[in-house]
C-alpha cells in the first residue's frame, strides 16, 4: 500500500513539473516534439563541468577499462545487466508487459544461481531472449502518457528530463530492490559500496563502449551540447515506444515538404 | 489493323520493361553504396585519398541539398533567395567534410542489408546491420531513401540504433540559430568556421 502511495505521489509530482516545464503545454504525443530546454544556461554550465570531469576522470578510466581482457569485461557487463533486472521487472509489470516480466524473472533467477551472481549469461544460452531491454521508472511514466518535461543536465549523472529524474526518485523511495538491499535495509549480505560500485560500473561500461562515438561526435559537432541533448531525447523516446520502427519513433511531417535536388 | 495494334502493344511493353529495368530497388542501391564505401575504406590508400573518394560517393548517392533544407527546420521559410543559395553551398561543403571525416575512422566495415519498408511513393526505409567485431557490438542502421525519382534514389537520413542523424543535425542547427535570437547568419558563421578549421 505504501509502495502504491509513493508511486502515486511521484505521478502527481511529475505531472506538475511536466506542466510547469512546458509553459502549460504538455506533449502527450508519443511522436517527437520540440526540445524544451527551460534551464539551458544552467544546463550548459553543468554540461561543461561534466565534460571537465569526464576529461580528468571518466575518459581515462574508460580507456583503461577497455584494455582489460574480454572475459572480464563481458563478466562485468553481465553482472551489471543482471542487477538491472531488479528495476526492469517491476517496470515490465507497471507497463503491462507481463510475459516479458516473467521471462526476465526467469533470467534473473537462472543467471544469479547457475550463472554465479550473473557473471555468466546462462539464460541466453538456455534459449531465453537474448535481446534484453532495460526498463526504468522514467520509461514507465512515459508509457503512461506523461510528457518528458524540461531537459536537464545533472552534475556527474549527465542528461535527464524532469520525468526521468522523477523516475529516479522512485528508486530511492523504495522502488529499487537493489537500493533497498544495499543501502536502505541492513541485510548484512551487501554493503552500501556495492550499490555505488554497481552504478559507477554501469557508467564506466557505457562510457567505454562509446569512447569512439563520443570522440567522433565531439569532433564533428558545432554545438556538442545540442547534439548530446538531441541524441539523449531521441533515445529515451525510442525506449519508451519499445519499437524499432522508424515510422513510429520519427516524425515524418518535416520531410514531406523537402523538395528533391 | 490487328498488326498495328500488336505493334503498339509490343512498343508499350518495351517501354514498361525498360522503365522497370532502370528503376533501382532501394535495398540494392544501399547495398551497392555501402559496398563501394567499404571497398575504399579497406583499400591501402592514404586517409586523405579515402576522404576524397568518399566525397564522390556521397555526392552521387546522398541528397545533400534536401538534407540541408530539412536541417534548417522552421528557419528555412525565413531565408531569401540569396541566403538559400549561400546556405546550400555552405551546407554542401560542411556535409562532405563532416561525413567523410566521420566515415574515414572506420576500417573495413561490413554492412548487411536485411529488409526494406516502403513508407509511400517518396520514401523507403532500408534496414541493415553493421556486423559486430571484437571491439564493438552489432549496430542497427536504417536508411531513409528518397524515391521520388525511382531511377535515381537518394539517401536522406541514417538512423543508427533508432537515432536519426538528420534530426540530431537539425536540432544542433536550431540551437545555434536560437542562441543568436534567430539570426541565420550565426549558423553561416559556424558553418564557415567548421569548413575552414
Amino acid at each position: 500500500m505504501r509502495y502504491l502511495l509513493k508511486i502515486l505521489i511521484i505521478y502527481i509530482f511529475t505531472i506538475n513539473f511536466a506542466f510547469a516545464g512546458a509553459d502549460g503545454e504538455v506533449s502527450f504525443s508519443k511522436k517527437t516534439g520540440e526540445v524544451k530546454d527551460c534551464f539551458e544556461s544552467v544546463n550548459r554550465a553543468t554540461f561543461a563541468f561534466n565534460q571537465g570531469l569526464d576529461n580528468i576522470i571518466f575518459e581515462p578510466l574508460a580507456k583503461g577499462y577497455r584494455k582489460l581482457p574480454n572475459p572480464i569485461k563481458i563478466g562485468t557487463g553481465n553482472v551489471l545487466s543482471n542487477i538491472s533486472n531488479l528495476i526492469t521487472i517491476p517496470n515490465n509489470i507497471l507497463q503491462g508487459e507481463f510475459k516479458t516480466a516473467g521471462v526476465n524473472t526467469a533470467r534473473l533467477a537462472v543467471n544469479t544461481t547457475v550463472g554465479i551472481f550473473g557473471i555468466f549469461d546462462v539464460a541466453s544460452q538456455m534459449g531465453f531472449i537474448k535481446d534484453y531491454k532495460k526498463e526504468d521508472y522514467g520509461q514507465t511514466l512515459g508509457t503512461w502518457g506523461i510528457g518528458e518535461g524540461c531537459y536537464l543536465v545533472l552534475p556527474v549523472l549527465g542528461p535527464s528530463t524532469i520525468r526521468d529524474l522523477s523516475g529516479n526518485f522512485a528508486n530511492i523511495l523504495g522502488a529499487d530492490p537493489w537500493y533497498n538491499l544495499t543501502i536502505k535495509n541492513d541485510t548484512r549480505h551487501f554493503k552500501e559500496s556495492d550499490y555505488y560500485f554497481s552504478k559507477g560500473g554501469d557508467g564506466l561500461n557505457f562510457r567505454a563502449k562509446n569512447i569512439d562515438s563520443f570522440e567522433n561526435l565531439e569532433k564533428n559537432s558545432m554545438d556538442f551540447y545540442a547534439s548530446v541533448r538531441s541524441l539523449y531525447l531521441q533515445d529515451r523516446r525510442k525506449k519508451i515506444l519499445n519499437s524499432d520502427s522508424v515510422t513510429e519513433s520519427q516524425d515524418d511531417s518535416d520531410w514531406d515538404e523537402i523538395q528533391s535536388n | 489493323m490487328i498488326k498495328k495494334f500488336k505493334f503498339i502493344n509490343i512498343f508499350l511493353l518495351l517501354i514498361f520493361i525498360s522503365k522497370t529495368a532502370y528503376s533501382l530497388e532501394p535495398n540494392i542501391f544501399v547495398q551497392s553504396t555501402v559496398n563501394r564505401a567499404s571497398q575504399i575504406l579497406s583499400s591501402d590508400i592514404s586517409k586523405s585519398d579515402k576522404i576524397e573518394k568518399l566525397k564522390i560517393i556521397a555526392t552521387d548517392t546522398v541528397d545533400i541539398k534536401g538534407i540541408g533544407f530539412y536541417t534548417l527546420g522552421k528557419f528555412r521559410k525565413e531565408l531569401n533567395d540569396a541566403e538559400k543559395k549561400e546556405y546550400t553551398k555552405l551546407f554542401r561543403e560542411y556535409f562532405l567534410k563532416s561525413f567523410s571525416s566521420r566515415l574515414a575512422e572506420y576500417t573495413n566495415p561490413k554492412i548487411d542489408v536485411q529488409s526494406q519498408e516502403k513508407l509511400n511513393d517518396k520514401y523507403t526505409i532500408v534496414s541493415s546491420v553493421l556486423v559486430a567485431t571484437d571491439t564493438r557490438p552489432e549496430i542497427k542502421i536504417q536508411w531513409r531513401v528518397y524515391t521520388k525519382d525511382p531511377d535515381r534514389p537518394l539517401i536522406r537520413d541514417l538512423i543508427i540504433e533508432g537515432l536519426s542523424l538528420a534530426r540530431t543535425q537539425k536540432e544542433e542547427f536550431s540551437s545555434i540559430i536560437q542562441s543568436s535570437d534567430g539570426d541565420i547568419q550565426s549558423l553561416f558563421s559556424s558553418l564557415k568556421k567548421f569548413i575552414n578549421n
